[in-house]
């Protein structure tokens, strides 16, 4: 349960509102964290803190991109195919980067370690192709730089998705 | 000319708390404690600052929309950086982030708030950790917090990340998104400024990172210099232009405002990639109209003013730059994409239209294009524009036709003019027999 594991964080988050609501979003952000997703467990949870409906959580959940409404694998790939980036390969190299990997499009590994899907701008127009790695980014990719980042990944022994905040 | 915004070219580690007090730092702050809140709020409107998040409202007088006698009061940042082809607000963050929290606290005393939140998009995950610290350090050298720099003013700055949703740039949607809800816009009156329309229904300023971080510059050295930078009255000061597209030297270039395309483009980034000619330009992202890239576009100055006359909008300055060898309704086909991926709902008119948009381009990108198309298209930009909560909707259209009006061929190449077969109809069944009647003779032939 995030209300006990990151007591001293939610505290601290609604510290910073007049309105228990504002927690919402850094909430949903904590239970990804700890359950790899939004959970409909973790859905409820947030819910109990910031004194709303489940399914009121739920929608905000599914409004943003960055919640995963499913489970998905321990390195999430985000590449950004928007026109500045596409005018600068990143179609191509998003397409070869699925083949490498042997993924639909949204789709994980059998190994279960990486999920790739294409997003909209990223504000790196100008290091193009890039994505999105766990939400830290990796920038001026070809695909044998890409290749090393997936050896890498691959011999990572602990994945969060995104960084615990410091207390 | 003063590099403003991007101080690191000047002084190295300027993002660092010691090193930005060493160079200046909070000394714009620290006029504007010593003057009145009305007297700051003045300085900004002589400046004539302008938005730098897309519309150019001007600054100050944003500002003095706030009702002085409401108790409650807020400064929100708009970090929400998400239009296509802009990712200048990501480089002030990182490399200079100590003169936004400032100008969000001159911000913040001239309107006498009591809390500034920077909504940040949620994908700058690693800079909002960052910005994090470095308000700790501005809180720990008394200049940001509780009796800044002992004169009695209080005001802390904290940050909120978002999560993917390019709409959560629209102001009155980032207020709905940082107080827990959908970001979708709100009807408008009541607008930020005024009660019952603002964070948490509290008078609220809104502003763009650029445009805050304009700010001390602006209390130190004064309206006047500010204006003086371009001398230009209607659009004065630099501006971040963001550089990308088929360009050699893609980036940020802080230039003063009225450069040309032409000088942008060639003198700053090195010209077109591969010897190419150039062909095509986005000045703003992907909201206004593309433009043909003529001699009368290149030779167009930068300005607010300028850009209108040859047919587009300056907005957020994110210039695309599309060479000889691009097809224009491919790149109109995404930029659609963009919006209906992005369009959040609430508007049918927007909900339905960028739906209709992406299907009509799918097809006709797949080489099902029908002459009947340019008034399918026509009908639904129409029925679109003008009508939904905010500019969505009058921007989704644009890419497609602008593409129409301004690059006719790369539509028509998409456009199939030859019918196709048609299949050999069946016979048509016989009506059947009315009562007490003989039946109708059999239609069409065996």
């Amino acid at each position: 349960m995030i209300a006990e594991k990151y007591a001293d964080r939610i505290s601290k988050t609604f510290a910073k509102y007049p309105d228990k609501r504002s927690a919402v979003m850094p909430l949903l952000y904590m239970v990804q964290q700890e359950y790899g997703w939004v959970t409909p467990e973790g859905l409820v949870e947030v819910a109990e803190l910031t004194d709303l409906d489940p399914t009121q959580v739920k929608s905000i959940a599914g409004f943003y991109t960055m919640y995963s409404e499913k489970p998905k694998g321990k390195y999430w790939l985000q590449v950004c195919t928007d026109l500045a980036c596409a005018l600068r390969g990143a179609d191509e190299f998003h397409k070869q980067l699925k083949t490498h990997l042997q993924v639909e499009e949204g789709g994980t590994t059998d190994d279960g370690l990486f999920t790739v899907e294409h997003v909209m701008c990223l504000a790196a127009c100008d290091k193009a192709p890039m994505l999105q790695c766990n939400f830290h980014f990796h920038e001026n990719l070809d695909m044998e730089k890409m290749k090393v980042l997936l050896e890498q990944w691959r011999n990572e022994v602990n994945a969060a998705v995104g960084k615990p905040v410091e207390s | 000319m003063p590099n403003i915004i991007y101080r690191e070219k000047d002084v190295p580690n300027i993002h660092q708390f010691d090193v930005y007090t060493q160079n200046g730092g909070y000394d714009g702050l620290k006029k504007a404690l010593g003057m009145t809140p009305v007297e700051v709020i003045n300085e900004v409107k002589a400046s004539n600052l302008r938005g730098r998040g897309g519309a150019g409202f001007p600054t100050g007088t944003k500002w003095s929309f706030i009702p002085q006698s409401e108790p409650v009061k807020y400064v929100v940042v708009n970090a929400d950086e998400s239009e296509t082809g802009t990712f200048k607000d990501r480089q002030i963050l990182e490399n200079n982030p100590h003169q936004l929290i400032e100008g969000a606290l001159i911000c913040a005393y001239a309107i006498q708030a009591k809390a500034v939140y920077i909504y940040l998009r949620g994908e700058f995950w690693d800079l909002a950790h960052t910005l994090d610290q470095h308000i700790e350090d501005a809180v720990k050298g008394n200049l940001c917090g509780d009796n800044i720099n002992g004169s009695g003013f209080s005001c802390m700055v904290y940050t909120h990340l978002g999560a993917g949703a390019y709409i959560c740039g629209e102001e009155s949607a980032l207020l709905e998104s940082l107080e827990g809800k959908l970001g979708q816009p709100r009807v408008r009156p009541p607008f930020p400024a005024q009660k019952g329309g603002g964070l948490y229904g509290e008078p609220t300023v809104v502003n763009n990172v650029e445009t805050l971080t304009n700010v001390p510059w602006i209390l130190v050295n004064g309206a006047t210099a500010y204006k003086a930078i371009n001398g230009n009255e209607q659009s004065p000061g630099t501006k971040i232009f963001c550089l990308s597209g088929h360009v050699n030297k893609p980036g940020n270039y802080e230039l003063p405002m009225g450069v040309t395309f032409r000088e942008l483009i060639y003198e700053h980034g090195g010209g077109i990639t591969n010897g190419k000619k150039i062909k095509a330009i986005l000045p703003s992202g992907g909201s206004g109209p593309i433009l043909n890239a003529t001699d009368e576009v290149l030779d167009c100055k930068l300005t607010y003013e300028d850009v209108v006359k040859v047919g587009s909008i300056l907005g957020s300055a994110s210039v695309i730059v599309m060479d000889e060898d691009t097809d224009i309704t491919w790149v109109a086909a995404k930029i659609t994409k963009f919006f209906k991926h992005e369009s959040c709902g609430k508007c049918t008119q927007c909900r339905e239209g960028t739906y209709w948009l992406d299907k009509v381009l799918d097809r006709i990108m797949k080489g099902e294009g029908k002459p009947t198309d340019i008034d399918l298209i026509m009908n639904i930009a129409k029925n679109m524009q003008g009508v939904t909560l905010c500019a969505l909707g009058d921007f989704a259209a644009n890419p497609i036709i602008w593409t129409i009006k301004n690059f006719p061929d790369d539509f028509k190449a998409h456009i199939v003019t030859k019918a196709p077969e048609v299949a050999a109809k069946p016979a048509a069944k016989p009506a059947p027999a009315p009562r007490g009647k003989a039946a109708a003779p059999a239609q069409g032939g065996d």
